[in-house]
C-alpha cells in the first residue's frame, strides 16, 4: 500500500460531490462588498479528486490502522473497552445531530433533557452533588476543576499557591495545575507504589490548594489509606482532586465521594464506552460537592417550569468551552448507562479487575510485576530484568506485539516503574483473548534481543526514524 | 446488556488460577466501610430495542426546523457529504486510540498529516496542530502562545470576538500572569488603540461576531508596528475560502472552530478547534504534530512529532495540558475537504453569502426593521427590530418552525433589540422568503392589534 498523500493524488478539474447551488453560485458571483483587499487572491490548494478516489485513499488509510473492532488493545490508563454500535447509531440521530445549539429551549428539549439525566446518573455514580458536563476531554476536566479550586479559595479570601501530586500520576495532572496558575509540588510514593503518608504530610501546609489523584493508582493498585489520605488534606483546609482516569475499576463498588474527595472528573471516552477516535473526541463532566458546586462552570441544565432549561451557577467560573458540551459524545455515555444499569456498570468494574489479576497472575513468573498485588483494573510489568540480561527494552516487547496482532500496553508509564509496560485489558476481552495475549508476551520473553530489536516487521513501514522527523519537521505536504 | 463474555466456567477458571474464592476477594484492598452497599440508583438496563426507541422519542422532543436554521453564532448548518460519515464510523479510525504507536498507526498518523496540511493551506500559516476541543479554547491557547513567545503579559480581545470565545480565554486567563483586556467596537468593527510596548497579541475575528469582514492587512499592519503579535479568529472556517488567508495579510496566528467544514451541529459538540501559526512560532504551538519521516528502509512514514513540548513528556513545563483532542472531527474535516476541494468550497462560500445577502435585503426592506450596520458581511449580519420586540419576534418564528436568529442583548446591551442572523448555501431563496413573510404578517399582526 502507498504512502501517497491525499494532495499527490490530486488531478485539477475532479470534485468529489455536487455541493447544493441554490444561488447560481458560480465563478465570481457572491463576493460582492468585500473589500479588495479582503479577497482572497487565490483559490486554497485543497485536492481536486472524485468521490470514489477519496473513499478509496480514506478506507486505505484505515486499513492501516490498529483499533478495538479490530485488535485487542490492552493500551493501561486509556480502557480501550468494546465501543458498542448501538451508541454511534443513537448519538447520530438525525434529531439530535441537527439540532443547532443556539435553538430556543423549547426546541431541543430532549437534547436537555438527555444531559439533565446524565448530569443525575453521574452525579450518582461518582457521589458528587452536582455535574458540569461541559469539559471536553479528561485533561480539560482536571483543568476546569482546577480553575474552580482557584476561584473559591479566591473568594474566600485565601488564596493557596500549591497542587500536590504523586510522582506516580498521569502527566496531565502537573500539566492542568500550571495551566491554572499553581505551583506544582511532586511527592514520591512510598514503597509500595500508594502514597507516602509521611511525605504528603511534610508537604502540606496553608498554601495547599488540593491533592490531586488517581484511585486505583496508575500501577492499578486501590489506595487502601484513602481516608487518612484525604483527612490529612482536610486538615489543612485543602481539597482532593479525583483524576477519574481509572474509574473503571470502582463504578458501583466504591464513590470517590464516599472516600472524600471534593471533585471529580470522568472520561466518557474511557469509562463509559465513547470511542476514542484516534484520539479523540472525549468529554470530561465534572462532579463537586458543598460549596463548589457553586462554582461549576455552566451553564448547567436545570429542570425549570417551562421544562429544562440551561443555567449558570452562582459563582460560576464561567465558560470552559463553545456552548454546551460535546453533546454527540455525552449521548454515547448516556446509551451506555441505559444499556447497562447499576448492575452492569458493577459487573463490569468486577469483571475488568478479573480480567487484569489473571493475566498478572500468568504472567508474574516470566515478567517481573513490581508491585505484585491484588490489583484492580489494570497492573505494571518491567522489561527492567530482561533489560539487564541481555538488552531487551519495553519498547521492544510493544514493537513484538503489534508483529503479533496485538496492540502494544502503555510503556514507560508510570514514570515511577523502570522499563513499564502497564496492562489494561478491560472487561469486554474473552478469555480465549487474554490468554493468547498471554501467551504471546511468555513467548516474546524467551526470544533472543536480535529478533526483537527487528520488529515490527509486518506493517506498512518498519520502526520509524523518530529523531529525523523533530530535527526538520515536516508539518505540512508542499505546495506544488 | 453489558457486554460481557466471561462464562461462568471462565470465571471460575480465572479465580482458580488467580488463587481467589471470588471477585469479592480482588476488592479486599477496598476498606469496607467505603463499599457502597446498596445498588447505583439509576434507571434499569435496557435492551437494544428499547433503548433504540427511547433515544428515538427523545431526539424526537427536538424540534425538526429542515433548514430553517436562521442561526450561526459558532455553529454552521452546512451541507455534509455522505463519505465524511462513512470514513468517520469506520472501526479502524473510530475505535483506534492516538497513534503512539506510529507503525500500527499510520493511517490516523497520515489523516492527520493531511488535516494540518488542509488548515495550512486555508490560513495561509506554516504550522498547523492535529486540533484543539473547540474555537473556544484555541483561541485561548493562541493568546497563551503569543505571550510565551513574546515574554510580554498584556492581550487585547475585540469586543466583536465571539462573546461565548472571549468567556474561555477569561476562564482560562483568570489565575494567570497574562492581563486580558477588551477592545471597543464602532459601528461594528473592532477600533484599534495605542498599542504599548507590553503588549503581546491583539485578536480580531474575521468575519467577526456580527459577520462583518474586518479590514485584516490595517489590522495585522498596526500590531505589528508595536511589536506585538496579530492573532486573527474565523467565523464561519467556510468564509476561508473567499477571505484572503489571514497569514497573506500578516497574522501570526490563526484560530478557530472547523465546525462548518463537514461536522454536524449535534448541539454544540464534539466541534473541532483549529489552530494554526507562523514558522517562528512553532515551538510554542501546543497539542500534538504529526510530521514525515522515514523507516529503516528509507520508506515515507508519519509520526508524533516535537513531543518535547507534551505533558506526558514535560508534565507541568509542558506548553499546555491537552491530551485527548479531536483527533475523529479533524478526520472529518479532512474528507469534507478532499471532497468539496477549492472550487466546492468556495461555492459554498459564494452560496451562503448570497442567501445572507438576499435575506439581508429582504429583511431590511420590512417597516420597523433595519440592517444594523453597513460594513460588508460575510454570511451573518445584525437585524434591528422594532424597539422591545426582538423576543417575541423570534418566539413568532419558532412557532412557525424557524430559528429566527439570536438576540443579541445579553452581551450587548445597546444591541438588545437586534438579533444576528445567518444563511448558508443550504438557505433556498424559497426559505428567504418565507421568513421575509413571516416577518411582514407579524408586522401587519401588529398594528391591527396596536388599532384594536
Amino acid at each position: 500500500m502507498d504512502s501517497k498523500t491525499v494532495f499527490e493524488k490530486s488531478r485539477p478539474g475532479r470534485a468529489g460531490v455536487a455541493v447544493p447551488n441554490y444561488w447560481g453560485a458560480d465563478d465570481n458571483a457572491g463576493s460582492a462588498g468585500i473589500p479588495e483587499a479582503m479577497r482572497r487572491a487565490k483559490a486554497p490548494a485543497l485536492p481536486e479528486l472524485s468521490e470514489c478516489d477519496v473513499t478509496r485513499h480514506y478506507v486505505g488509510l484505515s486499513q492501516k490502522n490498529f483499533s478495538v473492532d479490530t485488535q485487542f488493545y490492552p493500551l493501561g490508563s486509556c480502557t480501550m473497552k468494546f465501543n458498542p454500535r448501538i451508541n454511534e447509531k443513537v448519538a447520530a440521530l438525525p434529531g439530535f445531530a441537527g439540532c443547532h445549539p443556539l435553538a430556543p429551549a423549547s426546541m431541543c428539549q430532549g437534547s436537555l433533557q438527555l444531559m439533565y439525566e446524565l448530569q443525575q446518573y453521574l452525579a450518582e455514580i461518582t457521589g458528587m452533588d452536582a455535574v458540569t458536563l461541559q469539559p471536553a476531554a479528561g485533561a480539560h476536566g482536571e483543568v476546569t476543576a482546577l480553575f474552580m479550586i482557584s476561584r473559591y479559595f479566591h473568594d474566600k479570601g485565601e488564596p493557596r499557591t500549591k497542587v500536590i501530586v504523586p510522582d506516580s500520576s498521569h502527566g496531565t495532572n502537573p500539566a492542568s495545575a500550571a495551566l491554572a496558575g499553581f505551583q506544582v509540588v511532586t511527592i514520591a510514593s512510598a514503597p509500595d507504589g500508594s502514597v507516602d503518608l509521611e511525605a504528603l504530610k511534610a508537604s502540606l501546609d496553608g498554601s495547599v490548594a488540593c491533592l490531586m489523584l488517581t484511585n486505583p493508582s496508575t500501577l492499578g493498585l486501590f489506595e487502601s489509606k484513602i481516608e487518612a489520605i484525604t483527612e490529612l488534606v482536610h486538615g489543612v483546609g485543602g481539597l482532593v482532586y479525583y483524576d477519574g482516569a481509572n474509574m473503571n475499576a470502582l463504578m458501583g463498588l466504591v464513590r470517590p465521594g464516599d472516600m472524600g474527595f471534593d471533585l471529580v472528573h470522568l472520561n466518557m471516552h474511557k469509562t463509559f464506552s465513547t470511542p476514542h477516535g484516534g484520539g479523540g473526541p472525549g468529554a470530561g463532566p465534572v462532579g463537586a460537592r458543598g460549596e463548589l458546586v457553586d462554582y461549576l462552570p455552566g451553564p448547567v441544565v436545570r429542570q425549570g417550569d417551562k421544562g429544562y432549561e440551561l443555567t449558570a451557577m452562582p459563582h460560576t467560573i464561567g465558560r470552559v468551552r463553545l456552548f454546551w458540551g460535546s453533546f454527540a459524545v455525552l449521548a454515547k455515555a448516556y446509551a451506555y448507562i441505559r444499556s447497562l444499569g447499576a448492575s452492569g456498570l458493577r459487573q463490569a468494574s468486577e469483571m475488568a479487575a478479573l480480567a487484569a489479576n489473571y493475566m498478572r497472575v500468568r504472567l508474574h513468573e516470566r515478567y517481573h510485576v513490581p508491585y505484585d498485588t491484588f490489583c484492580m483494573h489494570e497492573f505494571v510489568l518491567s522489561a527492567d530484568r530482561m533489560k539487564a540480561e541481555k538488552g531487551v527494552h519495553a519498547v521492544d516487547i510493544a514493537k513484538a506485539l503489534l508483529d503479533r496482532g496485538f496492540h502494544a500496553p502503555t510503556i514507560y508509564f508510570p514514570l515511577i516503574v523502570e522499563e513499564a509496560l502497564m496492562i489494561e485489558p478491560t472487561e469486554t476481552e474473552s478469555l480465549e483473548t487474554l490468554d493468547a495475549f498471554v501467551d504471546a508476551l511468555l513467548e516474546i520473553a524467551d526470544e533472543e534481543a536480535e529478533t526483537l530489536h527487528s520488529c515490527p516487521l509486518n506493517f506498512s513501514v518498519s520502526h520509524l526514524d523518530e529523531t529525523k522527523a523533530a530535527r526538520k519537521p515536516v508539518l505540512q505536504w508542499p505546495e506544488a | 446488556m453489558s457486554y460481557l463474555p466471561h462464562t461462568a466456567d471462565d470465571r471460575s477458571h480465572m479465580l482458580q488460577t488467580i488463587g481467589a474464592a471470588s471477585v469479592e476477594d480482588l476488592l479486599q484492598p477496598i476498606p469496607e466501610r467505603l463499599r457502597l452497599l446498596r445498588p447505583l440508583k439509576l434507571p434499569e438496563a435496557q435492551n437494544e430495542y428499547d433503548l433504540l426507541q427511547h433515544m428515538k422519542a427523545l431526539a424526537a422532543a427536538n424540534t425538526d426546523v429542515g433548514a430553517n436554521i436562521f442561526v450561526g453564532g459558532g455553529a454552521y448548518n452546512h451541507f455534509i457529504p455522505a463519505v465524511t460519515e462513512m470514513v468517520t464510523s469506520r472501526s479502524e479510525f473510530l475505535t483506534a486510540y492516538t497513534p503512539y504507536q506510529a507503525e500500527a498507526s499510520q493511517g490516523t498518523l497520515q489523516t492527520i498529516f493531511e488535516y494540518q496540511t488542509m488548515i495550512c493551506r486555508l490560513t495561509g500559516m506554516d504550522v498547523a496542530n492535529a486540533s484543539v476541543y473547540d474555537g473556544g479554547t484555541a483561541a485561548a491557547d493562541a493568546l497563551i502562545m503569543a505571550a510565551n513567545k513574546t515574554r510580554r503579559r498584556l492581550v487585547y480581545v475585540s469586543q466583536a470576538v465571539n462573546p461565548q470565545v472571549r468567556q474561555v480565554i477569561a476562564t482560562y486567563l483568570a489565575g494567570s500572569d497574562i492581563e486580558v483586556r477588551e477592545l471597543p467596537i464602532e459601528q461594528g468593527m473592532t477600533v484599534l488603540p495605542e498599542l504599548t510596548k507590553e503588549v503581546a497579541a491583539v485578536m480580531v475575528q474575521i468575519p467577526n461576531f456580527f459577520g462583518i469582514v474586518e479590514d485584516g492587512p490595517s489590522f495585522c499592519a498596526k500590531v505589528r508596528e508595536a511589536g506585538a503579535l496579530p492573532i486573527v479568529a474565523v467565523g464561519d472556517a467556510v468564509s476561508l475560502a473567499m477571505l484572503e488567508a489571514p497569514a497573506n495579510y500578516g497574522a501570526a496566528i490563526c484560530c478557530g472552530d472547523a465546525q462548518a467544514l463537514g461536522l454536524p451541529l449535534s448541539f454544540g459538540g464534539p466541534y473541532c478547534g483549529f489552530l494554526a501559526c507562523k514558522q517562528e512560532l512553532m515551538r510554542n504551538i501546543p497539542g500534538r504534530l504529526v510530521g514525515i519521516t522515514e523507516d529503516r528502509h528509507g520508506k515515507r512514514g508519519y509520526c508524533l512529532t516535537l513531543q518535547a513540548r507534551e505533558q506526558h513528556i514535560r508534565r507541568e513545563k509542558a506548553a499546555s495540558n491537552i491530551c485527548s483532542n479531536q483527533g475523529l472531527c479533524a478526520l472529518a474535516v479532512t474528507v469534507y475537504l478532499s471532497l468539496v476541494g477549492p472550487k466546492g468550497l468556495q461555492q459554498v462560500a459564494r452560496g451562503s453569502k448570497l442567501a445572507a445577502d438576499a435575506l439581508k435585503k429582504a429583511l431590511g426592506a420590512i417597516d420597523g426593521f433595519s440592517v444594523e450596520f453597513a460594513a460588508p458581511t460575510f454570511n451573518e449580519f445584525v437585524l434591528r427590530c422594532p424597539k422591545g420586540r426582538a423576543g417575541e419576534i423570534l418566539d413568532y418564528l419558532a412557532q412557525h418552525g424557524i430559528i429566527g436568529g439570536c438576540a443579541l442583548g445579553q452581551d450587548y446591551p445597546e444591541l438588545s433589540d437586534c438579533l444576528l442572523l445567518c444563511c448558508t448555501e443550504l438557505t433556498k431563496p424559497e426559505a428567504v422568503e418565507r421568513y421575509a413573510a413571516l416577518l411582514r404578517s407579524w408586522v401587519s399582526e401588529n398594528a391591527q392589534e396596536g388599532k384594536a
